[in-house]
């Protein structure tokens, strides 16, 4: 069967010369027998609805892939509501079924401050999150009220992580109904673009959960487990706000050893801790030392134990602030020494790698120490990130 | 109380119907065209007949190997959606100087470091105190040479 009759007419229709013959096997590809010609028919129409469509069927790909994504989000964000609701009729004993409280507390928002005129935003900042911190403090005493104050610190990190899960599901499924309503390709692009690493976050957040409710340290502790190693076993007290120090003598000098205090989920000021150690020696500080968890990167090991200069101090940045601006006063000099681990490590629970790295930052401190104070000195250092699960 | 237990996922195990549908189209397609192929070939008489037979063959090869791999794939992401508790472990070791005793075992709620334990310890009788908390990572990250 030809699909084309008289192969003469397609020769005038392409201006061959008279008497070429075009057999429509010809035309149509190689090949003889009639499935053959249908495959080749198939690959032109395919060909053509390529060109035409491919841009429309890559988005479908594309939302597609961002879709197997979303049900992922939500299933974590399930889990992590589930996890959170069981954890607190666990521990905390309510008389009342938490959950409606739970669902609310999700959806918790903070208005940042108002930066049109910058002057004083840190402490206005400062305030808005002990506000925030207050209120969460107090609600979890509602829904656990049989609950100690390390499990309401952990219960309250439980919830914060529930939150983080519940709030990236949310943005993640706005941009893919955004997008497929509009059905733009650059809305749906930039979703799909950064999607691993948005799964990467929630993956990391979901372990998270596991580990407050628990009260096991993560990797984000890695401050606080050296700082906690250096104090243990000795005389501790409490410093502003939630943290803690000990005097302890080390390489000939004193070390005024801060951390959050253990072992309940918690980060403590560590800007107001270290104004208040420093205005009570007057500003006769020889250096600051900060231990924190680094976030790597890719190719860097987990565990990997760097040193450099500066407050070495996540978060909203009010802390850094206050530390910075005490040194700055009394022109005393700021180490950082950090233990380098990717988002997935620092809230999930602590990897071997991280803790064995706590030996390694003690001999960094003291070489820091010795070659950069003189005996007799006095010395702040700061183990910076969250306590759970490390006392001291 | 040990807290590692593994979740397994509530929601579906299934793969979406709409792609096991296309995979099983797929699938029907390369079968079809793997046997011509097969009568092609033993029908073949002239050695274009031979290479429509091998054009076949490849095809349906491919196609059937695109097939299991998208049905492995998503079976694949299926699992992925189960979330994984990392086993995590603690660490307790004897205080006094001259014992050495040292036990691993499976984190318990309420353990933290610098934890003093109430347990005596099996070898000397002293006291004991929780030394680390770590996860364990079975999979080996993948390196790159680079």
């Amino acid at each position: 069967m030809n699909f084309i009759s008289g192969p003469n007419a397609v020769a005038q229709a392409l201006s061959l010369p008279a008497g070429t013959h075009i057999s429509s096997s010809q035309l149509l590809g190689a090949g003889s027998d009639q499935i053959t010609q249908i495959i080749s028919l198939l690959s032109y129409v395919f060909f053509i609805v390529l060109i035409f469509y491919g841009q429309r069927i890559q988005m479908y790909v594309m939302i597609r892939e961002v879709e197997n994504s979303l049900h992922k989000l939500k299933h974590i964000k399930e889990e992590g509501r589930k996890t959170t609701i069981e954890a607190i009729k666990e521990i905390g004993k309510p008389a009342v079924d938490p959950s409606p409280r739970v669902d609310r507390f999700l959806e918790y928002f903070t208005i940042g401050p108002q930066g049109m005129d910058p002057a004083g935003i840190v402490y206005k900042l400062d305030h808005i999150l002990d506000v925030r911190d207050e209120r969460l403090k107090e609600e979890v005493k509602l829904m656990a009220p049989s609950s100690d104050d390390i499990q309401i610190n952990n219960l309250e990190n439980t919830l914060e992580a529930a939150m983080a899960l519940n709030f990236i599901y949310k943005v993640v499924r706005h941009y893919y109904i955004q997008g497929k309503k509009t059905l733009s390709l650059y809305v749906i692009m930039q979703l799909q673009m950064i999607l691993p690493m948005v799964m990467k976050e929630a993956d990391a957040y979901s372990s998270a959960l596991k580990a407050f409710a628990y009260g096991q340290p993560i990797g984000d502790g890695a401050g606080p487990l050296v700082a906690g190693k250096l104090m243990h076993g000795y005389e501790v007290r409490k410093l502003p706000k939630d943290c803690v120090m000990a005097t302890v003598p080390i390489e000939g000098r004193v070390g005024l050893i801060i951390k959050a205090e253990g072992p309940g989920g918690n980060v403590g000021k560590p800007g107001d801790a270290v104004e208040a150690v420093i205005e009570e020696n007057q500003g006769k500080i020889a250096c600051l030392i900060m231990i924190d968890a680094g976030l790597k990167l890719e190719g860097e090991t987990v565990g990997e134990v760097s040193e450099g200069i500066g407050a070495a101090i996540g978060g909203p940045g009010v802390d850094a602030y206050k530390i910075e601006e005490k040194l700055t006063k009394y022109k005393i000099p700021n180490y950082a020494i950090i233990v380098k681990e990717d988002i997935g490590d620092a809230v999930s629970p602590m990897r071997k790698e991280i803790h064995d790295a706590a030996d390694k930052v003690i001999e960094r401190v003291k070489s820091v120490i010795v070659e950069r104070t003189k005996e007799g000195d006095k010395i702040i250092i700061v183990g910076v990130g969250n306590s759970i699960g490390v006392g001291q | 109380m040990t807290q590692n237990q593994t979740q397994v996922a509530p929601a579906s195990k299934k793969i979406s119907t709409y792609l096991a549908v296309i995979v099983l189209i797929v699938m029907a397609l390369a079968v079809t065209a793997l046997f011509i192929a097969a009568y092609t070939y033993i029908n073949a008489t002239t050695a274009e007949d031979q290479i429509t037979a091998a054009a076949f063959g490849v095809i349906g090869l491919v196609a059937l190997a695109m097939s299991v791999f998208t049905l492995f794939q998503s079976r694949r992401q299926v699992e992925q959606m189960k979330i994984q508790a990392p086993k995590v472990m603690t660490t307790i070791e004897c205080q006094n100087k001259g014992c050495n005793q040292k036990t691993v075992r499976e984190f318990q709620r309420g353990d933290y470091v610098y934890k003093e334990l109430d347990v005596p310890c099996t070898k000397c009788g002293g006291k004991q105190m929780v030394t680390a908390i770590y996860k364990e990572i079975k999979e080996k990250e993948k390196t790159y040479n680079v």
